[in-house]
Parts: structure tokens; C-alpha cells; sequence
């Protein structure tokens, strides 16, 4: 139970916004660019499923101590990018030039617990809450180096017994910190969506990772707490851990993410600040849609002459379309 | 009234009986694959034989027991070793194919005429080859007694109303054992597992009282070989009380749930279902080498239908809990008994003959499991909170 403590770098304390920016400012924005101080490095990782190629990342660098969103369309191989770094699945260039180290150690052939143990966890998509187990015995399975985990400790309370408080009071700390404190007792099956992300998130923590990789943290969680959460992950960035996390909502994604890295259709097509990233036309193109940032939650949207507006704008847009078609046509 | 009293006697014959108390420690192991780790064995009995055979081949061949003890229990755990490394990477079912073939392929090598020297092919071997050392440990003396010194007829000669009174004092004690499992008292955990066994045996003593068994102190079938399982039987279920408390136990738990989630979690997952299914199949050798004691080494006793027995003793008593095994045995060999017993007792041989009786309790057995597992899918002892998210 190491406490993870600001870690200022060559680069400066990240926990300073300017400083950060400062950082990325730095990077080189085209996809897979090298980063000053990379954390994960990936290199020629291909998975197919028969003939399709689910994903084809040639080279991704991610930074140390930031928080970098992974964004793209649904089927862009997000979810089975993060499978092959965390060892739950095996890509079709095993041993044909795939490769791929975290924090320096090189985890090609690494089983997906070696991952976790050496410091970088992750989280699913699909909630993964132990239903028939309570919401406290959860998280304390995350803890690492358990001497009671070992089968002939285990038969020996007094070997265990006082790290099993310290776990113990660890876990109670984080569940009041995720707000499901009142909850440790009941079963984690008796937990809603959101309550079940969170409680996957906390439990991941209880490992104290180096490097925290989020499948879609904040689907299923309503918009209060996913403010609260917003702030654990910033939190945890100050505190010098690294962030990679997969989200749909642009918002977020925003608000959060020191950088931005694009897949579609397997391969990583685009990197940037998020400013940078999100009016990139080919991401706008290939994931985004035009009309991204109008909220369309906002009841102002349905009067008469902003419809109007966007009528004339999607036109607009055809025109400009059918024009450009025409010209390829001509040429 | 000499009918009921025949029944009850034997129902209490079966529920002591040391078969019993092996067919326990196997299902206390069983519970260990299937109730907290999920593991789907299916060949609890090809543990069993190899243990019998390890301990009977041993002693047989002028070996001393601890030698014999040594080499069931090493037989178990190459078996385990063996059927674990190349099923546990792989889904639950292939485990329970690769275990029921294996205790298969067991009882038909035991059962080679080749191996006539060492397994005594389908004869078996006779228990009079192994049991001398086991039975010259013992400090019981020779000779007969009941276990409890006294009983009814002592008392008031045998009276009706110490009969009545008996009979009250046994109903009030299975009355206060329901309540106390359907939470009531306000008792959980290890409390209420120790008050739940404590009832359990005043109950047993009470029933000792009202019904008396005679039986040898020292012998093939004698109150030595009893009192040895019984003591295995207590011990075993203590070190399981002790194992899944502690954090291995949790990690069991969440193997049962979800290996992935323990996976990103860092911990090596096939090292512990390999833990797991080496420590239940060891306790399935010692319920093996208890099973021959009072009988012999015979490979046909051991097969798919003990494996069964297994799982229904297990799923009566309460899957995932300290004591369901225990209780589920008892109950399980007691019930049949009783049936056997009833219907030869009271339907005519036109209609059902013994042979028929013999079958017909495990008809009945069968139907009840059923109705268990429709109406109360937890056990008698199970936590229906457990299994209730279960999808």
C-alpha cells in the first residue's frame, strides 16, 4: 500500500493545468507521434476475427501522467485495443512483431494478472461486479499482496488478521469516497448500473495501479455523479497516476482529457488536444457528425428559426458536398 | 409401534453409519470444487477409489499405513495435478467432461484382470488385507455397548411418557434448528453455524436415547471406525470453516462469480482453481480411504452413481455453506433408508418386493432432489441471498 504522492517529472507537476498544457503544446499532434515520457508504448498490434480486422494500431505512445481519452465509433476496436494491452486477448502478430511495454517492462507475453500486478488495471465495459458477494468483500479482492490469499496463511488468522483490518479501513475509505458507503453490506448484485461502475472503478483503485484504464466509466452514471467522478479522475491524475479511459460523451471527454487519441476502423487515425482533435474533419467525418456540439438537450433548439438555421446549414452542406462530387466527377 | 421403531432404528444405523461419515468428507471436498469455486467435478468418486486403492495397494503389500495414507493422498493429488492442467484455462464444462471420464477410465483400469496383484481386478480388495493396522490403533476394547450408557428402558421402565417426553423434547429441538436457519435469534456467521451444530448433536444424543445402537466396539463395523470418521468428518469441515473465512476463501468466491474480474484484479486465477480442486480432491481420497474401512476395495461401489449421491447430498445441505455437506449426507442416507424401510414395511409384496423397495428409495430420492431444487435452490442451509442474483 504504497500512497501515490504528486511525482513532479522533467516535465514539470502535472497537477498544474498550465504546466500540462504546457506539456502537450509540446506534442507532436500527428497519430501515434513519440511522447517525451511515455508510460505505454505500443508498437504493430494486430488483431483480426477471421477476415475482419478488428484492430491495426501500428504505434501509440501514451504519456505519463495524463489523462488521454481513447475515442472513435462504435466497432472501431476500442474495447479490443484495450483486451490486447491487458492480456485478455492475444493479437494475431503475436511474435511477428508485436510489441508493446508498460513502464518500461515489456508485456507481450504477459498474463492479463501480471498486467494488473505490475501496475496497470483496468475496467470493463460490461460491469464485472461479483453479484453474490458483498460490495465490501468486492473491493477488498483488489487489494494486492495478500498474505492471506496464500493457501496455507490462510489457515492462520494471525498472519493476516491485522492487513485485513488495514484493507479493510482502505476500503471503506474509497467506498465513502464513490458514495457507496452505505452499501458495503449488501450484495454487489443488488446494485444499479451506475452503482455497479462505480463500484468497479473503486475496486481497481484498491490496487493502488500506476496506470488506470477506464471502459467507458461514465455510461449508465447519472450527471451529478459523473460530476463527482469527473473529479476522482482529475484527483487521481494530480496525484501523479496515468489515465487511459474509452467515452462516448464528448463532454467528458472535453473536460477531462489532457490528450486525445482517435481509433476508427481499428487504426488510430487522429491524436490531439481535444480542442484540436474534435475539429479535425476527419474525425468529424468518420465519428463525430456535424452537428456535435449542439446540445440537443437544450429546448431553445426547437424554436422555429433555430430549426430553420440548421436547415439551411444541412443544405448548405449537401450543396457543398454535391458540388465536390460533381468536381471529382469532372476531373 | 415395533415397525416405526424397526425404521427409526435403521434410519439411525445409516445416519452413524461410517459410509456415511466418508461419503461427508468427499462431499465436504466437492463443496470446496462446486459450492465456493464453481468447479463442476463430476469424478468426486475417481478421487475416492484412487485414495482407497493408494491406502488398500499399500498396507496390502505389506506397506505400513502411513505409507498407505501417503500414497492415497499423493494418487489424489497427481489426479488433480493431471485433470486440472489441461482443463482449468478452459470453460467449467470441459472440467466436468474431463473429470467423469477420467474417474471412469480409473474404475475400469482398477478393474483390469492385468492388474489382478494389485487391485484384485472386479473382486476388489478384500478389507481383511488393509484393515489390521487400522483396527489394532484402537483403544475402544472389545466387546459391545450403545453409545449412551443409558436409555429409555432404564428410565420409569420404559414408560409411555418417557417415550412422549422424549419425542417433545426432540421436536422442540428441531423446531428451535428451523428457526435458527430461517435467521431467526439474530445469530449469523460462525455463530450461528456453531449454535445450528450444537442442536444438531443434542438432537443426535436425544435420538441415541430414544433409540439405542448396540453395536461392537472394535471391528469391521464396530463404534471405532465411527468415531474415527466422525472425528474426520468434524475436522474436515473445521479446516474448510478455516479456509474460506480467509481471503483464499474470498478469492474462491469471486473465481465462482467471475474469473475475468479476479483476473484484472492481479491475481493468478488458474493457481488457485488448481489449489482448490487439489484441496477437494484430497478430502475426496480421505472420504475414499474412510469408505473402505468397513468394506473393501471394490471399484464397481465407487463409480458415476457415488458421484451423484455426492451432489445431491451436497445440493440437500446447501451448496457454499460450512455444515450443508455434513447435514445434507446424513439426511440424504437417512431419508433413503427410511423409505426403503417404510415401504417394505407397510406395502405388500404383490405390489413392491425388497429388491423393488431397494429401487423404488431411489426414485423417491430423485423426485425429492428435484423438488429441492425448484422450491428451495439454496439447501437447507444455503443463503438464499447468494443465489438470488445469480443469472
Amino acid at each position: 500500500m504504497s500512497d501515490q504522492t504528486a511525482t513532479p517529472t522533467a516535465t514539470g507537476n502535472l497537477a498544474d493545468p498550465a504546466a500540462r498544457q504546457a506539456l502537450t503544446a509540446g506534442f507532436d499532434a500527428s497519430p501515434g507521434a513519440a511522447k517525451p515520457d511515455s508510460i505505454l508504448v505500443v508498437d504493430n498490434i494486430v488483431r483480426q476475427f477471421g477476415g475482419m480486422t478488428a484492430v491495426d494500431v501500428q504505434h501509440l505512445e501514451v504519456q505519463r501522467g495524463l489523462i488521454t481519452a481513447l475515442i472513435g465509433p462504435n466497432g472501431a476496436g476500442k474495447t479490443t485495443f484495450f483486451n490486447l494491452i491487458t492480456g485478455f486477448d492475444k493479437p494475431t502478430t503475436a511474435g511477428k512483431g508485436a510489441h508493446w511495454a508498460f513502464d518500461g517492462r515489456t508485456m507481450d507475453k504477459t498474463s492479463a494478472s501480471s498486467v494488473a500486478r505490475a501496475g496497470m488495471v483496468r475496467t470493463f465495459q460490461l460491469t464485472k461486479a461479483l453479484s453474490a458477494m458483498t460490495v465490501r468483500d468486492n473491493m477488498m479482492l483488489g487489494a494486492q499482496n495478500q498474505a492471506g490469499e496464500n493457501l496455507f496463511k490462510s489457515l492462520f488468522r494471525g498472519t493476516w488478521g491485522a492487513q485485513e483490518k488495514e484493507i479493510e479501513a482502505k476500503a471503506d475509505e474509497l467506498l465513502s469516497r464513490f458514495k457507496l458507503f452505505e452499501k458495503k453490506l449488501d450484495y454487489a448484485g443488488s446494485l444499479s448500473g451506475g452503482q455497479r461502475k462505480l463500484l468497479e472503478m473503486a475496486r481497481a483503485l484498491m490496487s493502488d495501479p500506476k496506470m488506470i484504464m477506464l471502459d467507458e466509466p461514465m455510461a449508465g452514471v447519472n450527471p451529478a455523479l459523473t460530476q463527482s467522478l469527473l473529479g476522482h479522475i482529475q484527483s487521481l491524475r494530480d496525484e501523479g497516476m496515468t489515465v487511459l479511459f474509452v467515452e462516448h460523451d464528448m463532454h467528458v471527454v472535453r473536460h477531462i482529457s489532457d490528450w486525445v487519441a482517435v481509433m476508427a476502423e481499428g487504426r488510430l487515425v487522429a491524436e490531439g488536444a481535444a480542442d484540436t482533435v474534435m475539429s479535425d474533419p476527419a474525425v468529424i467525418d468518420a465519428y463525430l457528425g456535424a452537428h456535435h456540439d449542439t446540445d440537443l438537450g437544450d429546448d431553445a433548439l426547437l424554436s422555429d428559426n433555430v430549426l430553420e438555421e440548421l436547415a439551411e446549414e444541412v443544405a448548405a452542406e449537401d450543396a457543398e458536398r454535391q458540388a465536390e462530387e460533381e468536381a471529382e466527377g469532372l476531373r | 409401534m415395533d415397525d416405526i421403531q424397526f425404521i427409526l432404528n435403521g434410519m439411525m444405523r445409516e445416519a452413524l453409519s461410517p459410509q456415511t461419515a466418508a461419503v461427508a468428507i468427499a462431499v465436504i471436498g466437492l463443496n470446496i470444487h462446486f459450492g465456493f469455486t464453481g468447479l463442476l467435478n463430476m469424478g468426486q468418486s475417481g478421487f475416492m477409489l484412487l485414495g482407497a486403492y493408494g491406502f488398500g495397494i499399500s498396507i496390502w503389500h505389506g506397506l505400513p499405513m502411513i505409507v498407505g495414507l501417503l500414497f492415497g493422498f499423493g494418487a489424489a493429488f497427481v489426479f488433480a495435478l493431471v485433470l486440472g492442467a489441461p482443463t482449468l484455462k478452459l470453460r467449467g464444462d470441459y472440467l466436468a467432461i474431463v473429470t467423469i471420464s477420467a474417474a471412469e477410465i480409473i474404475r475400469y483400469v482398477g478393474r483390469s484382470a492385468l492388474l489382478v496383484d494389485f487391485t484384485g481386478s472386479a473382486q476388489g480388495i478384500p478389507g481383511s488385507q488393509y484393515r489390521t493396522p487400522f483396527a489394532n490403533l484402537s483403544f475402544f476394547g472389545s466387546g459391545q455397548f450403545t453409545l449412551i450408557p443409558f436409555n429409555y428402558t432404564d428410565v420409569a421402565d420404559g414408560a409411555a411418557w418417557v417415550r412422549v417426553l422424549g419425542w417433545i423434547v426432540i421436536i422442540g429441538g428441531i423446531a428451535a434448528l428451523v428457526y435458527l436457519l430461517r435467521g431467526g435469534a439474530n445469530l449469523s456467521g460462525a455463530g450461528k453455524g456453531f449454535a445450528i451444530g450444537g442442536l444438531v448433536v443434542i438432537n443426535l444424543f436425544l435420538l441415541f436415547f430414544l433409540f439405542p445402537v448396540p453395536n461392537q466396539s472394535t471391528g469391521v463395523n464396530g463404534w471405532w471406525v465411527r468415531f474415527v470418521a466422525w472425528g474426520l468428518v468434524l475436522l474436515s469441515t473445521f479446516i474448510v470453516f478455516l479456509l474460506v473465512r480467509s481471503p483464499w476463501g474470498r478469492l474462491l468466491r469471486g473465481i465462482r462469480e467471475d474469473e475475468d474480474a479476479i483476473r484484472s484484479l492481479g491475481k493468478n486465477v488458474f493457481s488457485i482453481k488448481m489449489q482448490a480442486l487439489i484441496i477437494g480432491g484430497l478430502f475426496g481420497a480421505l472420504g475414499g480411504i474412510v469408505y473402505v474401512l468397513p468394506a473393501s476395495v471394490q471399484p464397481d461401489s465407487m463409480g458415476r452413481s457415488l458421484t451423484f449421491f455426492c451432489y445431491t447430498a451436497l445440493l440437500l445441505g446447501g451448496a457454499a455453506t460450512i455444515f450443508g455437506p455434513l447435514l445434507g449426507s446424513v439426511l440424504f442416507f437417512a431419508a433413503r433408508i427410511g423409505i426403503k424401510y417404510t415401504a417394505a414395511a407397510y406395502v405388500p409384496d404383490s405390489i413392491m418386493n425388497n429388491q423393488q423397495t431397494e429401487q423404488f428409495s431411489y426414485i423417491v430420492v430423485g423426485v425429492a432432489l428435484m423438488l429441492i431444487v425448484i422450491f428451495r435452490p439454496q439447501g437447507i442451509l444455503g443463503n438464499k441471498r447468494e443465489l438470488q442474483f445469480n443469472v
